[in-house]
C-alpha cells in the first residue's frame, strides 16, 4: 500500500456495469515525507473520501477484496482516510481539525 | 517477500470495519547491504513491530492472510522480525549476536 492524495474524481457514463455504481477517485501518490511522486492512478472509493484527503490505497488483487469490489473488474481501491503519520518519530502530517488532540507521534 | 526497515506509523480512523484493530507502519525497503532501496510503502503490522525493527513483508493478496479478517484490501504485511540474516558476497551481514570467545 502506499499513501496518496486525492486530486480529481473519474466520470465515465459509458463503462461495465460490473463497476456502474463504483466511485472511482484519482489519486497522486505521496512519499514518506509528504512529497507528490510522479505517479498517479485511478482507484475505487471504497470509505468516502473526499477532494483533498490524503488516503491509503492498495493495489492488485487484494483490491477486490471488499464488499464494494468483490468480483469486480477493479485493481485498486482506497481503504482509509490517514489521521497522521510520523517518520523517525517526528510528525509528518496531520489532518486538519485534529489539532486539539495534540501534535504528539503515534506510541510505535 | 521483501526486506525493510519500520520508519513510521500511520494513523487512520476511517477505515473500512475489516481493519479496525490493524496497525499500520511505513516501512522502507532494504537490500541485500542492508542499504535503502526502492519506495516507502504502508504495511499492516502481523507480529507487533516497532520504530527500527527489521523486518520481512508479504507482498500481495497473500499479505492478508496473517491477519485477523483475510477479506480486506491490504496488499502488504509485516510477517516477521528479522534477528540475523546471511548472504553472499561483501557488505554486511545483518544483526546476529556477536561471536562468542569459547568458554
Amino acid at each position: 500500500m502506499f499513501i496518496g492524495k486525492v486530486v480529481g474524481t473519474v466520470v465515465s457514463s459509458v463503462k461495465d456495469p460490473k463497476v456502474a455504481a463504483l466511485k472511482f477517485q484519482v489519486v497522486q501518490e505521496l512519499d514518506e515525507h509528504a512529497r507528490p511522486r510522479n505517479k498517479y492512478l485511478v482507484a475505487v472509493d471504497t470509505v468516502g473520501a473526499g477532494h483533498g484527503d490524503l488516503v491509503l490505497f492498495a493495489q492488485g488483487s487484494s483490491a477486490r477484496q471488499t464488499t464494494l469490489t468483490d468480483g469486480r473488474p477493479i485493481d485498486a481501491a482506497i481503504f482509509a482516510v490517514i489521521d497522521s503519520w510520523d517518520v523517525e518519530g517526528a510528525l509528518v502530517y496531520q489532518k486538519e481539525g485534529l489539532e486539539a488532540f495534540g501534535r504528539q507521534p503515534a506510541e510505535t | 517477500m521483501h526486506l525493510g526497515r519500520v520508519i513510521g506509523r500511520v494513523v487512520a480512523t476511517r477505515r473500512l470495519p475489516g481493519l479496525l484493530g490493524e496497525k499500520l507502519l511505513l516501512v522502507r525497503p532494504l537490500d541485500e547491504r542492508r542499504e535503502p532501496c526502492g519506495e516507502t510503502l504502508v504495511a499492516c503490522d502481523a507480529v507487533g513491530s516497532g520504530l527500527g525493527d527489521v523486518v520481512h513483508v508479504c507482498d500481495g493478496r497473500e499479505a492478508t492472510l496473517a491477519l485477523h479478517d483475510p477479506f480486506v484490501p491490504i496488499d502488504a504485511t509485516v510477517v516477521g522480525h528479522v534477528e540475523e540474516f546471511a548472504h553472499d558476497g561483501p557488505g554486511p551481514q545483518l544483526g546476529g549476536a556477536p561471536a562468542r570467545s569459547a568458554p
